[in-house]
């Protein structure tokens, strides 16, 4: 693969006394879809932890844009133009949906552009714009939560199960929104467990275990190859 | 581009009991004050028994507020609040006894000047204090509760012999500036001119407060940092920048309650600081952790009820505090307007 927006080299993770990632390596093409898959509990979240550095990578290397980041303060991360999305959603539930999107525009006041732009992929965060972002339902909470890493310009999106315990509707705004993001070109790191979500928005599949990446390749390829598809996760054609 | 579902807010029906029960503790405050009212029996005695409790509110609730923050923004326990309170007031009236003159001229401007120094002298002291404490004790035991009540309290412990090593062992009496002594008659009641210049202070700073933090993008960052500080920086704030402000700045905080306590008192000692923070720890408990609103109203709720307890019935005064924390805490586990779970 040539000149990836993000490459992770052999990298180490440790919580506490757990040793969660053990030498993960990949590459995030740009302007494309990367579906990182897998088990729970293999190390996809604390992959995607470690990116953003809310988790300090004990060794190897992670490479944005060219620049080695391993050492940089999550803050710089962000500002470097990694827009982040967690699987708790991280919204403040105490401010107003619009205070939660100022305080997501880093660098000014909210581009009236963009906000009209996040307002017809959420219809919904126009009507309860100055409502509290607590009050709102799981969907409207993912929503927030993905506009907010929308605010400002991002090259990357790392987002964790964006469509996790959401309604049909709700995940098809979702994936509207995520295949608008790709076709303005932002490159986006996507975990997710819902396989048919998977395999429509996804472009590559980066599949771990045991806190390694054990495969990576075209979208197409897994989804297409029971063996491969039963083998790296355990599921059948008709499943996926 | 995909349409979400159409989504029109309605207004849920909530029960009045629902409503009542969720603006309970702004109700706490006016309630208080009508059972005083009737309790008391004597309208003049109730007006100045009711303001020297909120004057006396107002000074805790100006030295818990940087508390409750230090405590929701940075999940620190720091009982070298404490010893600001102390620095501040022996800075401040250092000051005040300084300008002795100008303290005893017969001037209220001269006055209101000479307690306006004192107070930017102790809180630019107590915030530069403030800032050698995190950098010193409390960064290299953040995320450790027991470590960091151990740590403070030493440095609470050195901050008030340093305090004995510059000013002497002694307590310091003064008088307050010419202009704050003595009472106005309202309506037949004696109020203290001190005690209403602390009432204008605490309202003026809580509505500073309240501005800064609805109004501003620092305040923003900083509501935001006491609920999910990893988030804040995941959008790219430096949240450690973040801290050490709020902590220079509730460190001054701290500063401007122990002159305006000193002021109150007209004594001050070493240990001032160490006696106010029981009270100073129950406001911040029962108004909820990270809470500025509900400090504000614990502050004024422990104020009215000591004065009140205090007259009515002075053995009980001694426990109207705990027994109300017991109260408050019994009905609201977390406090009354808690930002953050306690853990």
């Amino acid at each position: 693969m040539s000149d990836p927006i993000l490459r992770l080299e052999g990298v180490h993770t440790d919580i506490a006394q757990y040793h969660i990632l053990h030498g993960v390596d990949l590459d995030v093409p740009r302007g494309a879809v990367t579906m990182l898959l897998g088990r729970n509990g293999v190390g996809k979240t604390t992959t995607l932890r470690t990116i953003i550095g809310h988790w300090t990578a004990r060794a190897g290397r992670i490479a944005f844009d060219g620049a080695d980041i391993t050492a940089m303060r999550t803050s710089d991360r962000a500002r470097a133009g990694i827009g982040y999305v967690p699987e708790d959603m991280g919204i403040f539930s105490d401010l107003t949906v619009e205070e939660n999107m100022t305080l997501a525009a880093v660098s000014g006041p909210l581009d009236p552009v963009r906000r009209d732009r996040i307002f017809a992929a959420f219809p919904p965060l126009r009507t309860f714009w100055r409502s509290a972002a607590g009050t709102l339902s799981g969907g409207q909470k993912q929503m927030l939560s993905i506009a907010r890493a929308m605010a400002e310009e991002r090259r990357l999106y790392l987002i964790d199960e964006p469509t996790k315990g959401l309604a049909p509707a709700i995940v098809s705004t979702m994936a509207g929104a995520l295949r608008d993001l790709k076709t303005e070109g932002a490159s986006i790191l996507l975990v997710e467990q819902n396989f048919a979500v998977a395999k429509a928005l996804g472009d590559h599949a980066a599949v771990m275990d045991d806190g390694r990446i054990i495969w990576s390749g075209p979208m197409q390829t897994l989804a297409t190859d029971a063996a491969l598809l039963e083998r790296l996760m355990g599921l059948s054609m008709e499943q996926a | 581009m995909t349409d979400a579902p159409d989504h029109r807010p309605t207004m849920a029906d909530v029960p009045i009991a629902d409503r009542i029960a969720r603006a309970m503790p702004l109700l706490l405050v006016p309630i208080l004050l009508v059972v005083g009212f009737v309790a008391i029996g004597n309208p003049s005695s109730w007006l100045t028994l009711t303001v020297s409790g909120l004057a006396m509110g107002m000074m805790i609730f100006i030295m818990a507020s940087g508390l409750t923050l230090v405590f929701g923004l940075m999940d620190v326990i720091s009982f070298g609040h404490g010893a600001f309170i102390s620095v501040g007031a022996f800075v401040g009236i250092s000051v005040v006894l300084g300008l002795a003159e100008w303290a005893q001229a017969p001037s209220l401007l001269l006055n209101l000047g000479v307690v306006l120094l004192a107070v930017l002298a102790a809180m630019a002291v107590t915030g530069l204090l403030g800032w050698a404490f995190e950098r010193v004790i409390v960064k290299p035991v953040y995320g450790a509760h027991l470590k960091q009540i151990l740590v403070t309290v030493g440095g609470l412990i050195v901050i008030e012999q340093l305090i004995h090593v510059i000013w002497g062992p002694d307590e310091i009496f003064f008088a307050r500036p010419e202009m704050l002594k003595g009472a106005f008659t309202f309506w037949g009641a004696a109020l203290e001119k001190f005690r209403l210049l602390a009432v204008v202070i605490g309202l003026v700073l809580f509505v500073a407060m309240r501005l800064v933090f609805r109004r501003t993008r620092i305040g923003l960052i900083v509501r935001a940092g006491v609920e999910n500080g990893e988030m804040v920086e995941a959008l790219g704030y430096r949240l450690r920048l973040v801290f050490v402000g709020v902590f220079i700045a509730g460190s001054a905080l701290a500063g401007l309650g122990g002159v305006m306590w000193g002021l109150y008192q007209e004594v001050i000692t070493a240990g001032m600081g160490e006696e106010m923070m029981i009270l100073v720890f129950i406001v911040v408990i029962i108004g909820g952790l990270g809470s500025v609103e509900g400090a504000f109203i614990g502050a004024l709720m422990v104020g009215l009820l000591q004065n009140y307890i205090a007259f009515l019935e002075p053995k009980l005064a001694l426990i109207s505090n705990i027994g109300l924390m017991t109260a408050i805490l019994m009905w609201r586990p977390q406090g009354m307007m808690p930002v953050v779970k306690a853990k």
